[in-house]
């Protein structure tokens, strides 16, 4: 298997559709959407790296690439959880901050390239981060206040299709700014690949992709458990009344709550757009709606849950789709990769709905 | 007076570290108010939310007007005979009061899929005869005049009359009432005893839980008292409020009196 | 006839007669005045009242039984690949519609049915995500099976034929006047739609709807007066998928392929804004809603090109993006606004006539 096609899988892209000719037609479905010379890059990547690998190798390579994935998802599951946590309420526009994320890092990152071509790509990959992050912290800030707090106290439904319409709202606005065509991000890490075991690949991106999420999440959790504005996040996720009541003032912790999952979120995007190398109005759906099963699986509401449950996401899939060809018997092919997050949520749902690690009600954040 | 309606054998059921009820036993004669006393969290809504199926117990049996219930199913348990009403009422918020009633007639009623597609000859006088019995027990718990207002826009009173009238349109043998009384004045409260005594009058069991003691001492023909999860005295008003457990259980044992 | 007009409690309530009037004369004579603009009013009157079906369906889920059901489509998507397969060239077979509908509204049924078994006991957010996954997988797997064709889908489906009639072919009346295909479509499908209100109307105002608007409200309550919610609940996701797979097959039949690209989760989205713009568990509402929001954005589309043509000399957004933006917009400003929809649901679930009758006895 090529992890490129699980890269693509994984970014909602269907790798083939872009790259090899549909069927009746001479001409590669959608490459005319990347420029000229970016389609080339991709269709060499696709076509060259084919390598031959024994089993224990593809085994191996597939849980580096789960593990990358995984992180991804836990960064995002992060957000879901936190806002659960809190307010209860599934912020289905989680994954398209993320893209919003991917998209101004891109297009920062492409105007200095330009602007100062002598720029070190080091340098130029944190000032796009630095521009990202705060843009999506505002657009987190800015959606909890303008939509859900306004239905704190509305029937059930109402915050949920709010957050659906925002999800879209937010593709549309993408769309109009980006357009449909999927970007290529610049290459800001050197691409060739580690190669800590024979036939076991790990490029830099994805190196500094497990490091930065670790880093990120050490830090949230010493946040929420160690500092005072912590300890008044839990607080709200247990009792907003009875919080208030003790003086915390829970708009506050809410829109905080808010504020940093969406910083996590920007952080994603641009990790999941320099691995891959593509960004897309579109992009977010699919990395939100797994990351928001990572967080289910983990048991929502518990932010290790949520690390837990990205990890073991990311796993389970890449690990599948490795073998999905012959856990079926051959009636099935990696296209179907998606279908294993929305498989693991049902069961999980059903069996377990507290989640492996549960829902840890006196102690969610 | 003496047929016994609903026997309750040594209900036992746990929530985690906490023993809501142990081994708890009970019969309710046939005709009787049988009232179900004990200070906050001695388990009395375990014990109605375990008998209506809500829960299931973790061991221990009831048998029913001479057979075992089902537990854990509620629809089955009301099929059976046994409704309730909820601590904090519990309304169907969109229904108007006669619609809440009439969907308690849900299980006394089979008009299938097709009848009610084809609107046969059976649906449609069933559908005329459940608006009326609706109606009919409007009146009988004295809203009749609320019958088009949204059960929400209802009075808190007459909020619990519609969830009497609503259980008793699943047609019981014995009706369950979770503190009926509270939040309720004086002048409710009587209204609500007289009630009680009609339902009673009308052949229909009554299993009553409150916290009002004078109501339970004036209305119920026995009383049983729940503490710590056990049952600690069962017998008419007048004796169990002579009894020393029963004393302590409400003003000792760092208990708040009621 | 009467039951549709009923349905329109919002023009019933000034003067009944007159704007049951008004509105069955719209609802004749729509596609004749579409049709001087252009034909292709029509069509997208056709298309309006297919989304009409689908907002019927979807609100007896979310409307009447208080499902949120974020995969719909997948039921219309059954519908119009049953179509596919049983009468096109694909399979090589050509089955009647009175064959092919119903065949296409039970496997949908059955879909439902399969969807419903595992998702009862989720609570309404946790239902909105796997119901999405499962609409997901449903167009996973149509976009990539041989036996469905993958992304191409299925071409040169039959059209809809009762009888010996073909509603596809334009009817010459007298040399100079004939009755448009798309025409015919309108009115076959304005029966469809006629038949689900009465359908509707009448579960409804039956136990099977007050069991469901039961669980809607307070499922624990529901519980307590003996409604067995889990069947209740497996028959609301039955009959939702019924309906969509009747619309299903009437859009293959009506469209003439299918592909993947039909049922995408935006379209369960946009049928999901129908009902929640018009009004949850209102009828007329869920009508006026689909009415409305299938034909904005071909309205915009007809007015909003032209003029960001005229004034920034090109076209800044397309038609998609006008309905992306549409649809997102009515969600949450309604949501904010007036979270019961543009007519709040005043839904009966009695006879009023019975009521009534009892009240003046009782006088």
């Amino acid at each position: 298997m090529q992890p490129w096609l699980h890269a693509y899988a994984a970014l909602g892209v269907d790798a083939k559709s872009l790259i090899l000719p549909r069927r009746g037609s001479s001409i590669p479905a959608r490459l005319y959407l990347l420029a000229p010379s970016d389609a080339l890059v991709l269709y060499n990547l696709l076509t060259q790296v084919t390598p031959t690998l024994n089993t224990m190798e593809t085994l191996l390579q597939q849980i580096v690439n789960g593990l990358v994935v995984g992180s991804v998802y836990a960064l995002v599951a992060l957000g879901y959880t936190m806002v659960y946590g809190i307010l209860g309420l599934i912020n289905f526009a989680h994954g398209d901050v993320l893209m919003v994320g991917a998209l101004v890092a891109l297009q920062v990152a492409a105007y200095l390239q330009n602007t100062w071509p002598g720029l070190g790509t080091t340098a130029i990959l944190l000032i796009s981060l630095g521009a990202a992050v705060p843009v999506c912290m505002l657009m987190g800030y800015t959606i909890e206040r303008a939509a859900y707090r306004r239905l704190r106290n509305a029937p059930r439904l109402a915050p949920l299709i709010t957050a659906i319409g925002m999800s879209f709202l937010l593709q549309t606005l993408a769309m109009i700014i980006w357009g449909r065509a999927y970007h290529s991000f610049p290459p800001l890490f050197p691409t060739a690949p580690l190669q800590p075991i024979e036939g076991v690949f790990i490029t830099p991106v994805q190196v500094t992709i497990l490091v930065a999420s670790a880093v990120l999440m050490v830090a949230l959790v010493l946040l929420v458990n160690k500092t005072s504005l912590g300890r008044a996040m839990r607080a709200t996720a247990e009792n907003h009344r009875v919080a208030s009541l003790m003086g915390v003032d829970t708009n506050k912790i809410i829109s905080t709550t808010f504020i940093i999952g969406s910083g996590l979120a920007a952080v994603a995007g641009v990790m999941i757009s320099s691995n891959y190398g593509v960004a897309h109005y579109s992009m977010g759906f699919m990395p939100g709606l797994k990351a928001f099963t990572a967080a289910v699986l983990g048991g929502i509401g518990n932010l290790g849950g949520a690390m837990v449950g990205g990890i073991v996401l990311g796993l389970v899939e890449s690990i599948g789709a490795g073998y999905i060809e012959q856990l079926s018997f051959g009636l099935l092919n990696s296209s179907y990769q998606d279908i294993f997050a929305f498989v693991i949520l049902g069961i999980v749902l059903i069996f377990r709905p507290t989640g492996l690690l549960g829902e840890r009600v006196s102690d969610r954040a | 007076m003496s047929i016994v309606l609903l026997e309750a054998k040594n209900i036992s059921k746990r929530f985690g570290g906490i023993q809501a009820l142990s081994d708890v036993s009970l019969t309710i004669r046939k005709g009787e108010v049988y009232g179900l006393i004990g200070p906050n969290g001695a388990g009395k809504t375990t014990f109605f939310n375990v008998l209506t199926g809500a829960y299931t117990p973790d061991q221990g049996e009831f048998v029913f007007a001479g057979t075992e219930l089902p537990t854990g199913k509620p629809h089955l348990v009301v099929e059976r005979g046994i409704a309730r009403t909820f601590q904090n009422i519990r309304l169907f918020r969109e229904m108007t009061a006669l619609e809440n009633v009439m969907a308690g007639h849900h299980i006394r009623t089979d008009s299938s899929l097709f009848g009610i597609l084809l609107q046969n000859r059976h649906t449609r006088e069933e559908e005329r005869l459940i608006t009326e019995r609706a109606y009919e027990l409007l009146r009988y718990v004295g809203i009749e005049r609320f019958a088009d207002t949204l059960s929400r826009n209802l009075s808190y009173g007459d909020q619990r009359r519609l969830e009497i009238a609503r259980a008793l349109a699943t047609e019981p043998q014995l009706l369950a009432l979770d503190e009926p009384a509270a939040g309720m004045n004086a002048t409710e409260t009587a209204q609500l005893r007289d009630l009680i005594e009609t339902i009673r009058h009308d052949g229909v069991t009554v299993l009553l839980i409150e916290h009002d003691v004078k109501l339970v001492m004036g209305l119920c023909d026995r009383v049983a008292v729940l503490d710590f999860g056990k049952k600690i005295a069962e017998d008419v008003p007048a004796v169990v409020q002579k009894n020393q457990a029963v004393i302590e259980a409400y003003l000792g044992g760092g208990h708040h009196a009621h | 006839m009467n039951e549709l007009a009923q349905a329109i409690p919002y023009f019933g309530s000034r003067n009944p007669r007159v704007a049951r009037g008004i509105v069955l004369a719209l609802m004749l004579l729509a596609p004749l005045l579409a049709g001087m603009i252009g034909n292709t009013w029509i069509r997208v009157l056709d298309a309006a009242l297919l989304y009409v079906m689908l907002a019927l369906g979807l609100n007896l889920v979310v409307g009447f039984a208080g499902l949120l059901d974020l995969g719909y489509i997948a039921f219309y998507a059954v519908g119009a690949y049953t179509w596919g397969f049983l009468a096109s060239p694909h399979m090589g077979v050509h089955l009647p519609f009175w064959i092919v509908l119903p065949a296409g509204a039970g496997l949908a049924a059955m879909a439902g049915i399969l969807l419903g078994f595992p998702v009862l006991r989720l609570r309404g957010d946790y239902l909105a995500i796997v119901t999405l996954g499962f609409g997901e997988i449903v167009r996973i797997f149509m976009g990539n099976l041989n036996v469905t064709n993958g992304p191409q889908g299925i071409n040169m489906l039959d059209s809809l034929n009762i009888f010996g009639w073909d509603v596809s072919r334009n009817i010459q009346i007298t040399e100079s006047f004939q009755i448009n295909a798309l025409t015919s479509f309108y009115y076959v499908f304005l029966l469809f739609v006629v038949g689900s209100v009465i359908v509707m109307r009448r579960l409804q105002i039956s136990r099977i709807g007050r069991g469901w608007a039961a669980i809607r409200d307070d499922e624990l309550a529901a519980k307590a007066i003996g409604i067995n919610t889990r069947n209740m609940k497996l028959l609301a996701f039955a009959m939702g998928a019924t309906f969509g797979g009747v619309s299903g097959g009437l859009f293959g039949s009506f469209q003439g392929f299918v592909s993947p690209e039909s049922f995408t989760l935006l379209e369960s989205i946009a049928v999901l804004t129908m009902v929640v713009f018009g009004g949850m568990g209102n009828l007329g509402g869920v009508i006026v809603g689909a009415v409305a929001l299938s034909l904005l954005p071909e309205v915009l589309r007809y007015i909003a090109l032209p003029i960001q043509q005229a004034i920034f000399g090109k076209v800044l957004l397309d038609p998609e993006v006008l309905r992306m933006l549409l649809l997102s917009l009515a969600m949450i400003f309604m949501m904010l606004i007036r979270p019961a929809g543009l007519l709040p649901a005043n839904a009966r679930y009695s006879r009023e006539e019975l009521v009534k009758g009892l009240k003046e006895k009782q006088a």
